[in-house]
């Protein structure tokens, strides 16, 4: 069948066994296809199809939903530089053009010979450390000219990833502060065995009761009494929402599981907002203690099954952590019968994905880890009583689990004397932009802005972007506010900007984000998104007036009411708020007049200038029109 | 006996399970739609039948009623948003109606006028979607696509095939069909397939058929989308 192509007829065998022809995998069978060929031919889709029985239609719907996957050939070497703000700020443009010529490609294009393909991709979680790419999936930080002009070398003279000096790939943890999370020593299993003392009894040793592999029943004293400290803790969740996580757990436990069904627990690696690489740090460093959380959380809700969805710029942390599962596994506090109990079976599997920001969004994460295009569902039902596979499912953010784990270790009283009232615990930040040490902060909620921008070694800050893009950006009058649910809330980023940064651009940088992350599911933020995007840029190329105000009010009006999911309901935050703040960084592009149309005829010959070689001032109609003028 | 909610101030009777919009269609009330057909799951995507449940905005083909609902659908400021919708819907596509063969049965056409849509307002994308006339029999003008899935699912649940499927992401999401090359000529497609009924636009049209009713007679013609209901009683379930 496909002795056209030997390489796919060697390659898929493998990868189709090990995931065992299930379809739900499609996901993974796609990445590792991609990863090991290149891209994903017709010829490979032919055996994908004989062998999940899935219709081609569908295979191809996935495929061409994430960024990461080719249906077309693109190079043997495909580097994708991130494109945050903060990047562009360390000079990731420049250093783009600086590739593009020395391979002679164009960006977004393949070179003549297939070698290679350069383009942009949304930020990867390198702020700390940029500006950064990405090479066949594999991360190379801490760009330079030089570090350029060798990547060039190395891509010319064709050296396999594998034969490239080590050295590119060290990314650094960057920690600044520590407090509890970042300070524990924690041994796997200590925070297991602490919940299980805990309380009187847990049920599981008595012989009239379920195990833990059926999912238990209500009102078991050991699991109930870990939400209960978790509830004490005033946990809430550090992906965004901010939802409490004893609620959570509680419905996931208390929803009833068909026979033959089990229940799930999913931790949240997708890590995708801009500005935001914490669970990087998490997951590179203490795993043990996310994992444990997991475990814990799988305790407290009767789940049997865990999923780790790692966004796919993550790749490089794949091998570490399987090993790190695997020795959890050894150690008697992963698999069956964990710490001895028989019944107490928990294990974890490592889903990646492939390159779209919605899939955090955790109905669209449970699409993916079902194999499917990364849409976000209609809710109710919600996933804990209906996620992965229709079966009751938790998904919990990183962190969260991390915090999880301590409040098992050491209770819920501990956990709430920390930060404040309403939003108990420590925040890991990731700050990067204009400061003198980037990097991850842990801090007790409640801090100031100011106070962390001290810390930080911050100066002449104009603005902070709270929570990436989708968050809050506050200016000087209001670093006195605090980082706190109740106050100005953060998933985690923390973009800093000085004076001399030009806050019109930072938007606009956010409004390209969300409309190339845009799942297209829902006409308001498939098309909004990309309309609010053709405005910024129209304002950024001097056409702008004052009429384009209301536009952008109508915009953000109908995107937070008809959008489908959170990445539609935010797209217009970051216009909005820096249009609140920062109104002359608007107000200078402006031309005077009421309305300018968007169309631009000079502009639209760019192209023809292009194809002709000719940028003269005669190849220019501003030219031609001030000469014709009297 | 059974329990109501409001709709703009006029008591619904519903039975449990029914959407808002299935309890209001079946009291004969118009509540502007387009990717919803009632012999279909709901798909929720194309929010055009968004209405206010107590306040808070809520797609009516997903939301369950429930007893005492207060929900508002025809006020201004709704139809507002859904012109802005509909405005979304024709400048994302290429949509030339007086020479496209669906004018005067189309819901997209049709609900704009219902609505008092009188320009795009917005700036044309003007996309490039070359059409499929590998058929002998179907031409698939995708021009007009506004991705309501409806031919995808008839596709999948009614005729068990998955003719119809899409693709991409964002603004880049397109209707693909089920064939290595990408033609409608090379899908197991036949001419009684319930997916080439649904087409609420000028997509999936029969070959030599064109203008078989004339302009002026047809369905919208006639009568106002509002009075035309597309109810059927069976049952419809939420898209898994
Ligand atoms: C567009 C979008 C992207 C999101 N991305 C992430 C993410 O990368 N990581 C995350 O933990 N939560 C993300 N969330 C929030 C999740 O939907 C969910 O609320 C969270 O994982 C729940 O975990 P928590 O309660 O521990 O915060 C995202 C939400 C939206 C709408
Ligand atoms: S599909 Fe409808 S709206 Fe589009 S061109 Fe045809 S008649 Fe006009
Ligand atoms: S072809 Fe018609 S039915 Fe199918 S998705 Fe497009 S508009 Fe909807
Ligand atoms: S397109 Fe994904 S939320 Fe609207
Ligand atoms: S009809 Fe309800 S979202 Fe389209």
């Amino acid at each position: 069948m496909n002795d056209k192509d030997p390489a796919v007829a060697a390659v898929l065998p493998p990868i189709l066994a090990r995931w065992q022809d299930d379809p739900t995998a499609l996901v993974q069978i796609l990445r590792e296809v991609q990863e090991q060929l290149d891209w994903i031919s017709p010829e490979a889709i032919d055996v994908i199809e004989k062998a999940l029985k899935l219709p081609r239609s569908k295979i191809e719907g996935v495929a061409s939903f994430y960024s990461f996957f080719y249906t077309q050939p693109r190079g043997r070497y495909r580097v994708l530089f991130s494109d945050n703000i903060i990047e562009r700020m360390q000079g990731s443009v420049a250093l783009m053009e600086r590739m593009c010529k020395c391979l002679w490609v164009e960006k977004g294009k393949v070179s003549e010979d297939g070698l290679v393909s350069i383009d942009t991709t949304s930020c990867i979680g390198m702020g700390d450390q940029g500006p950064a790419l990405l090479v066949n999936n594999r991360v190379v930080p801490k760009l330079t000219e030089a570090r350029v002009d060798q990547l060039c070398e190395l891509i010319r003279s064709e050296v396999p990833l594998a034969d490239w000096p080590a050295e590119l790939f060290v990314v650094e943890d960057n920690i600044h502060r520590r407090d509890v999370l970042l300070d524990s020593d924690l041994a796997p299993g200590d925070a297991l065995r602490a919940a299980r003392e805990r309380a009187s009894h847990d049920g599981l040793d008595a012989a009239n009761t379920r195990s833990w592999r059926e999912g238990l029943p209500g009102g078991l004293i050991g699991p109930a009494s870990v939400i209960e400290e978790v509830r004490r803790a005033g946990l809430r969740g550090r992906g965004g929402a901010g939802f409490s996580t004893a609620l959570k757990w509680d419905a996931c436990r208390n929803a009833p599981v068909a026979d033959g069904k089990e229940r799930i627990v999913v931790c949240n690696a997708d890590e995708g907002e801009p500005g935001t690489f914490k669970d990087r740090v998490l997951l590179n460093s203490y795993a043990d203690l996310v994992f444990e959380g997991m475990t814990v959380a799988a305790y407290a809700v009767g789940a049997t099954r865990g999923f780790l969805y790692l966004r796919g710029e993550y790749r490089y942390l794949l091998d570490q952590l399987h090993a790190v599962l695997a020795r959890r596994r050894e150690a008697g506090v992963l698999g069956r019968n964990i710490l001895g109990i028989a019944g107490a079976d928990f294990d974890i599997e490592i889903h990646l994905g492939a390159g779209a920001y919605v899939c955090g969004e955790e109905s669209a994460l449970i699409e993916s880890l079902e194999g499917k295009r990364g849409t976000p569902r209609n809710r109710p039902p919600f996933p804990v009583t209906n996620g992965y596979l229709d079966q009751p499912t938790v998904v919990d953010n990183v962190e969260t689990f991390a915090c999880a784990a301590m409040i098992a270790l050491k209770g819920g009283a501990w956990f709430a004397g920390i930060g404040t009232e309403k939003s108990s615990g420590t925040k890991l930040l990731s700050i990067s932009g204009d400061v003198a040490k980037p990097g991850i902060y842990e801090f007790p909620l409640g801090i100031s802005v100011g106070q962390v921008l001290e810390a930080c070694g911050a100066s002449g800050t104009q603005a902070v972007q709270v929570g990436g893009p989708s968050g809050t950006c506050v200016n000087v009058a209001e670093f006195g506010r605090h980082i706190a649910f109740e106050d100005v809330p953060s998933a985690g980023a923390f973009m800093v900007f000085d004076s001399t940064r030009d806050m019109f651009e930072v938007a606009r940088n956010f409004v390209h984000f969300f409309a190339h992350e845009s799942c297209g599911f829902c006409t308001p933020c498939r098309v909004g998104t990309s309309l609010l995007k053709n405005l910024m840029d129209k304002l950024a190329n001097g056409h702008g007036s004052p009429y384009d105000f209301g536009e952008i009010e109508n915009m953000n009006h109908i995107l937070q009411q008809m959008s489908h999911c959170g990445l539609g309901h935010s797209a217009c935050n970051p216009v909005l708020d820096t249009i609140a703040r920062f109104r002359p960084a608007y107000e200078r592009r402006l031309s005077n007049v009421n309305y300018e149309p968007a169309f631009d005829l000079d502009r639209a010959l760019a192209p023809a200038r292009l194809m002709t070689g000719r940028d003269d001032e005669g190849a220019h109609l501003s030219v031609h029109f001030e000469e014709s003028q009297p | 006996m059974s329990a109501t909610f409001t709709l703009d101030g006029k008591e619904v009777p519903f039975r449990d399970g029914q959407t808002i919009i299935q309890a209001a269609q079946e009291q004969g009330a118009w509540i502007p739609h387009l990717c919803y057909h009632p012999e279909f799951k709901p798909h929720g995507s194309c929010k055009l039948c968004t209405v206010t449940v107590n306040g808070r905005h809520m797609a009516s083909c997903t939301t369950q009623a429930t007893a005492g609902q207060v929900v508002e659908s025809n006020t201004e400021a709704l139809n507002d948003e859904r012109r802005t919708l509909l405005q979304m819907l024709f400048v994302e596509g290429n949509h030339f109606c007086p020479s496209c063969e669906k004018s005067g049965n189309c819901k997209l056409q049709a609900t704009a006028y219902e609505l008092g849509m009188m320009t795009p307002h917005f700036d044309h994308f003007y996309p490039s979607r070359p059409v499929d006339a590998s058929h002998p029999e179907i031409l698939l003008d995708f021009n007009r696509c506004i991705l309501c899935s409806l031919c995808v699912r008839a596709s999948r649940d009614v005729d068990k095939k998955f003719v119809f499927a899409l693709s991409g992401r964002g603004i880049g999401t397109k209707l693909i069909v089920n064939a290595a090359s990408g033609r409608l000529a090379d899908t197991n497609v036949a001419m009684d397939d319930k997916a080439l009924e649904v087409c609420p636009v000028g997509v999936i049209l029969r070959k030599r058929h064109g203008f078989a009713v004339p302009i002026g007679e047809r369905t919208y013609d006639k009568a106002p989308i509002s009075e035309c209901p597309d109810y059927s009683p069976l049952p419809a379930k939420e898209e898994a």
